[in-house]
């Protein structure tokens, strides 16, 4: 699939953004803290949500401010996230191998999280699955709200009527079976 | 590369991963035992590669040479991968740099090793190398 190596490589302004999170923001945080708004407002100040999106500083301790990453240092960091990706891969690989399934899923990944000694991912990667999930969930309900709202008005009245029409179907259907086991027992 | 950037506020919601993820699955892909991957598993992938990042940097900056000067460089990189068990996978994209006078005379005592070992066992490994 990937013909061209670079195809490979993971973009280096976003490798570059993520090792800055990590130097300048207080805690490591899941994307659903911050509204589009906080966001997008331009005014620079980044506003922190509330305490349980933060993870212990124990587990991710941060750069200080304003440390320099040379450009060699960056480029290499960004071939070993790519490097990452094959290994863990590979790894969840084996664990949907031996679970004989084709599709890798997310507790392969998680379980090659520990197999790759980087447990401490876990806590955190399940709860971004977790926020993964509602997100999905929300987004599941939103456009089924949307649906029904434009549907109900116009098939309310049919499906009654459909409805009807079924069982009427069923009984004489069931009349049908009852002769014909009749005759059966007579053969 | 502007995708990647876009798509982080193109739904106006904050993003659970900023990285790519089509270009995670082009990598995931690239193995060639994997033939499917779902979803949840690539957005899992994805986080932790960011994960990854970040812990890949801070270590090595905690464990580097360069706090006094508050700079992350390759040789504090290179270093973590070679003792850093956790991190020994990355050995192999991470070397050591060494100068080129050094790498020489490291040549030289190999070739010189391979010599005896040849005179040993009175093969003729002379012409393979150059």
């Amino acid at each position: 699939m990937a013909e061209r190596p670079e195809d490979l490589n993971l973009p280096n302004a976003v490798i570059t953004r993520i090792i800055k999170e990590a130097v300048g923001s207080p805690g490591w945080r899941v994307g659903a803290g911050r509204t589009s708004r906080q966001r997008g407002s331009g005014s620079g100040v980044r506003v922190p949500g509330p305490g349980p999106q933060r993870y212990s500083p124990a587990l991710f301790s941060q750069l200080p401010d304003g440390v320099n990453i040379s450009k060699e240092a960056r480029s290499a960091i960004s071939r070993a996230a790519s490097v990452f990706v094959l290994y863990a891969t590979s790894c969840a690989n084996n664990f949907a191998m031996k679970g004989k399934r084709k599709t890798l899923n997310a507790s392969d990944v998680l379980s090659a999280m520990e197999e790759m000694e980087f447990q401490r991912f876990v806590t955190p990667l399940k709860e971004a699955l977790e926020a993964y999930r509602r997100e999905q969930k929300g987004k599941k309900e939103a456009s089924e709200q949307k649906k029904k709202d434009k549907d109900k008005k116009t098939d309310a009245e049919e499906q009654d009527k459909g409805r009807d029409e079924d069982n009427d179907e069923d009984e004489e259907r069931l009349e049908e079976e009852e002769q014909n086991e009749e005759e059966e027992v007579d053969n | 590369m502007a995708d990647a950037v876009a798509g982080r506020d193109k739904c106006g919601e904050p993003r659970l991963v900023s990285l790519p993820l089509s270009r995670i699955r082009v990598i995931m892909k690239s193995s060639p035992e994997v033939s499917s991957i779902n979803q949840e598993a690539l957005v899992l992938t994805a986080k932790a590669t960011e994960l990854f990042v970040q812990y890949l940097a801070t270590y090595s900056y905690r464990h580097g040479s360069g706090k006094e000067r508050k700079a992350l460089t390759y040789s504090d990189l290179s270093n973590t991968a070679e003792e850093s068990e956790t991190f020994q996978f990355l050995a192999d994209i991470l070397p050591k740099k060494i100068l080129a006078s050094k790498y020489l005379k490291m040549l030289k005592e190999k070739r010189d090793e391979d010599e005896e070992n040849d005179s040993n066992d009175g093969s003729d490994g002379d012409e393979a190398e150059s």
